[in-house]
């Protein structure tokens, strides 16, 4: 595969990832901005209303008519919180030409589409359609509020909620319904025209194009792209240490029949200087895979939960430890989580944990090349942390990592959190308090 | 070893059966890290009831999701995912109703976790302790699907599309049904629907074919058993049992699906096809471009979170149609006028050239997950017809096989609405 990344008008970097492997194409279009609070909410909602239609395509009908003519071709809406950076844009998919009938290249007509989507939006008197801004608003306040359906991920955002509620982290990729109520489409199309101005674009293109006919598409589809004054001034505020001195305790009723234990943690002064690769290892060590010391302790030996596993975030420094156990079970739970931990901290480290969790990690990290969602993801993500080595590279420092690098995360780590969603019968049994 | 060229969507099948009856299938790509392989078997949740040596046996719902957790424990202590994950492979399975399913995906070491998943999955290996054990793990299984809606709203449509089929049932079981398997259960089934000649292994990535073929062969020897034949129980027709259950659960908002029976065709090849018809026809009826979804989109009543799906195993078949609607009945009356319509006016000639070409395009994509190949050529095996072939299949299927797909199959006598509705339910 063939990696390039340049910036190709001002403030627009393309990163090319050109592989013959596929049967697809992949190209992310994302508009960089600062995750706020007051700003959270109507930046998510500019690319599902630009995907409601477009001054060629008025209409969803339109669009997806469009679409399937180009051999159902995809572009969807994407928001993401990378960080605390929110990314807000475009992410298409389409058949690559050699398999289609007539062997038809899609690339120029699939990004003159994206542009047409992103830059020429169905509109009257220069506005938004008041129609499409309130019906998006809806569907935007009615996803907010669907995160309440899957107690177990529920648990993770309510943990991550608490933990960073004097930090912008703490707002979700599509902001709060109060925000998105105070939405109008004045005030949307104005956001708009802002954030084409100003906000930093990264295009990221997986496919069988050459870079210079991927280059040259995108610079056709993106020459009416109003730019003003780029504002650069972006980034991760990363805490290293739990707001107290003892782990917090947040305790939540509601109506499941199982408990969901989250406990989140810092990664602390670690993050001043990630080192990915070890980062990685200690998860898995800890928590990330079947062989883990939570997987084969909280759950093997002692059978107190169903699932234990833990999760990082390396772009905010966090950790987040979730478990479901029956109500009884927390102080157990939570005991025998920091025990695991202590395990680590003291460097008890098997030879076979940690060429497992090696292996693991580095064998994720290879077959990320095998997948162009995968690719996206990774490229778009080191880009905005500023690192250019790609997922070999990192693989190959996974074997450098030693025991004494795992224990010095484990080390690093701190509570911050403790989460604990149980059942309303529950409630009587109080005796969890720390 | 058989080789076919799929000239079209440039992919080249490997095959073979071994003496054993074992079908192996093998997708060589050189230019990717990745291996992946299942070893699935021809046993779900639904294979209750089977008949071997000309007997009838029946078994408590939930054991081939049971044998599914208690396989990976080795008779000299060592557990088999330990194993696979200490070689760096990302090892799992899966109980369906028509299936379960052993894989991993792995960028080191093949050959070895190859040996390794054909192994375990031929040792059977059960203590009353260790079974015993594994009742309290997947009792908490099971009641973490009681708390999640769509297991929920799943089961409550196929109690009310089916009487008596097993489909009906949750593939886990209850806590009271799993409480009846012990150790004897489980040899018993694995004896009956884990020999080879009952299963298939699947492989694709950057492997040579030949290796897995030998390695099959020395790993599983044996002779050529009894295929076990399931008894699913009488023909229920095409009419669903009840067509309205709502359920009260703490979500944001309610939450449908419309599903409707389909016989399926005798031959798996024009199984096949019915399969591929059913697919256009909803694509063209509710797909995202349809008039339907586009229209329903926009006036509030339908958000992103709106699929369909065309399911055919253990003998059944059905379309099922869900989202999230704040009313769900009114989307089931917007779709019953829907299918009237089409019945009358059928589809237009250019919707449907565009469908096939989205269909194209999107089954394009479909082809770069090994596992999605994979699990499909199995499917595929254990009814009868070859996965792969459907791409080619599809430029066959005609307009009016479609309209006629709509207008009988989804009139409104014969399709169900499960709701999970929000909150609680007036005393």
């Amino acid at each position: 595969m063939e990696i390039s990344r340049c910036e190709i008008m001002n403030g627009v970097g393309l990163t090319c990832l050109r592989s013959d492997k596929f049967k697809t194409a992949c190209m992310s279009v994302n508009l960089l901005c600062q995750l706020e609070r007051e700003t959270a909410s109507i930046n998510a909602l500019v690319p599902y209303v630009l995907r409601r239609g477009s001054s060629l395509y008025p209409d969803m009908e339109a669009l997806s008519t469009r679409m399937n003519e180009l051999y159902g071709t995809a572009i969807e809406p994407v928001v993401r919180r990378i960080g605390e950076i929110q990314c807000i844009g475009l992410y298409s998919s389409f058949p690559e030409g050699e398999f289609l009938p007539e062997k038809t290249e899609l690339l120029p007509e699939v990004l003159k589409l994206v542009g047409e989507i992103l830059l020429h939006p169905a509109t009257r008197g220069g506005l938004f359609l008041p129609d499409y801004v309130e019906s998006e608003k809806e569907k935007m306040i009615d996803a907010i509020r669907s995160r309440l359906n899957d107690k177990r991920s529920y648990a993770t955002i309510r943990c991550m909620e608490e933990m960073c509620c004097f930090e912008d982290f703490a707002v979700g990729r599509f902001g709060t319904e109060e925000d998105c109520e105070n939405i109008n489409y004045k005030k949307l199309t104005r956001r708009y025209k802002e954030l084409l101005q100003q906000c930093p674009i990264e295009i990221i293109y997986c496919g069988r194009a050459e870079e210079k006919a991927v280059r040259r598409a995108v610079k056709d589809a993106l020459v009416t792209l109003p730019r003003g004054e780029i504002n650069y001034d972006i980034g991760t505020d990363v805490r290293m240490n739990a707001v107290e001195d003892e782990p917090r305790f947040v305790k939540e009723e509601m109506d499941v029949t199982q408990g969901k234990l989250v406990m989140g943690f810092r990664l602390g002064e670690i993050m001043e200087e990630p080192d990915p690769a070890a980062l990685y290892v200690f998860n898995s060590v800890f928590g990330g895979s079947s062989t883990s010391k939570l997987f084969m302790n909280v759950r093997e030996r002692l059978q107190l939960c169903y699932y234990a596993s833990s999760g990082l975030n390396i772009p905010k420094g966090l950790m987040l430890v979730s478990s479901g156990i029956e109500a009884d079970k927390l102080d157990e739970t939570r005991n025998e989580i920091f025990a695991q931990l202590d395990e680590m901290r003291k460097g008890n480290i098997t030879d076979s944990e940690l060429s497992a969790a090696k292996a693991g990690v580095a064998s994720d990290l290879r077959s990320t090349m095998d997948s162009q969602g995968a690719l996206e993801g990774f490229f778009l993500s080191q880009t905005l942390m500023g690192l250019e080595y790609g997922p070999m590279e990192l693989a190959e420092l996974v074997a450098d990592v030693r025991a004494e690098d795992v224990a010095a995360v484990a080390n690093s780590v701190e509570c911050d959190l403790i989460y604990f969603m149980c059942g309303e019968a529950d409630t009587e049994d109080e005796n969890a308090e720390n | 070893m058989q080789r076919t060229e799929y000239k079209d969507i440039g992919e080249v099948l490997h095959s073979t059966v071994l003496p054993n009856g074992l079908k192996i299938n093998v997708i060589e790509k050189p230019d990717f890290a990745t291996c992946y392989a299942v070893l699935a078997t021809d046993y779900g949740g639904a294979h209750r009831d089977f008949y071997l040596d000309g007997e009838l046996k029946k078994t408590p719902a939930g054991v081939a999701h049971f044998l599914e957790h208690k396989m990976f424990d080795l008779p000299n202590g060592d557990n088999a995912l330990e194993l696979l994950s200490l070689n760096g492979a990302d090892p799992n399975a899966f109980t369906s109703s028509s299936m379960t399913a052993y894989y991993f995906s792995c960028t080191e070491k093949f050959e070895d976790n190859l040996k390794l998943l054909l192994h375990f999955v031929s040792t059977p290996y059960f203590t009353e302790e260790t079974v015993s054990k594994e009742q309290g793990i997947i009792a908490q299984e099971i009641s973490m699907g009681e708390d999640n809606p769509g297991v929920i709203i799943y089961y409550n449509l196929l109690s009310m599309l089916y009487r008596e089929h097993p489909i009906k049932d949750r593939v886990a079981g209850s806590v009271e049904s799993i409480s009846q398997i012990t150790a004897r259960t489980l040899y018993d089934c694995h004896k009956a629907f884990y020999s080879p000649v009952n299963m298939c292994l699947c492989v694709e990535g950057n492997v040579k074919a030949e290796r897995v073929f030998e390695i099959a062969g020395e790993v599983l020897g044996g002779e050529k058993c009894e295929k076990p034949r399931a008894e699913f129980g009488a023909d229920e027709g095409e009419l669903p049992v009840e067509q309205y259950k709502k359920e009260y659960m703490p979500v944001s908002a309610p939450q449908f699906l419309i599903g409707a029976k389909i016989a399926p065709c005798r031959d798996a090849k024009e199984k096949l096809y019915q399969r591929l018809t059913a697919q256009l026809a909803l694509r063209m009826l509710v797909g995202y471009s349809s008039p339907f979804y586009t229209r329903l989109y926009a006036e509030g009543l339908l958000n992103r979170d709106f699929d369909y799906e065309v399911d055919f195993f253990a003998d059944t078949g059905s379309v099922i149609i869900g989202g999230e609607s704040s009313q769900p009945e009114k989307v089931l009356e917007e779709l019953i006028k829907e299918v009237d319509r089409v019945r009358d006016e059928g589809f237009d000639e250019k919707s449907f050239e565009l469908a096939k070409k989205a269909s194209l395009g999107a089954r394009l994509r479909g082809l770069e997950d090994f596992e999605n190949v994979c699990i499909s050529i199995v499917e595929g095996e254990f009814e009868g017809f070859d996965a792969l072939e459907a791409i080619p299949m599809l430029s066959t299927v005609s307009l009016e096989d479609c309209r006629s797909f709509v207008a009988e199959k989804l009139q409104k006598d014969r399709l169900a609405i499960s709701i999970i509705a929000t909150g609680r339910e007036e005393p």
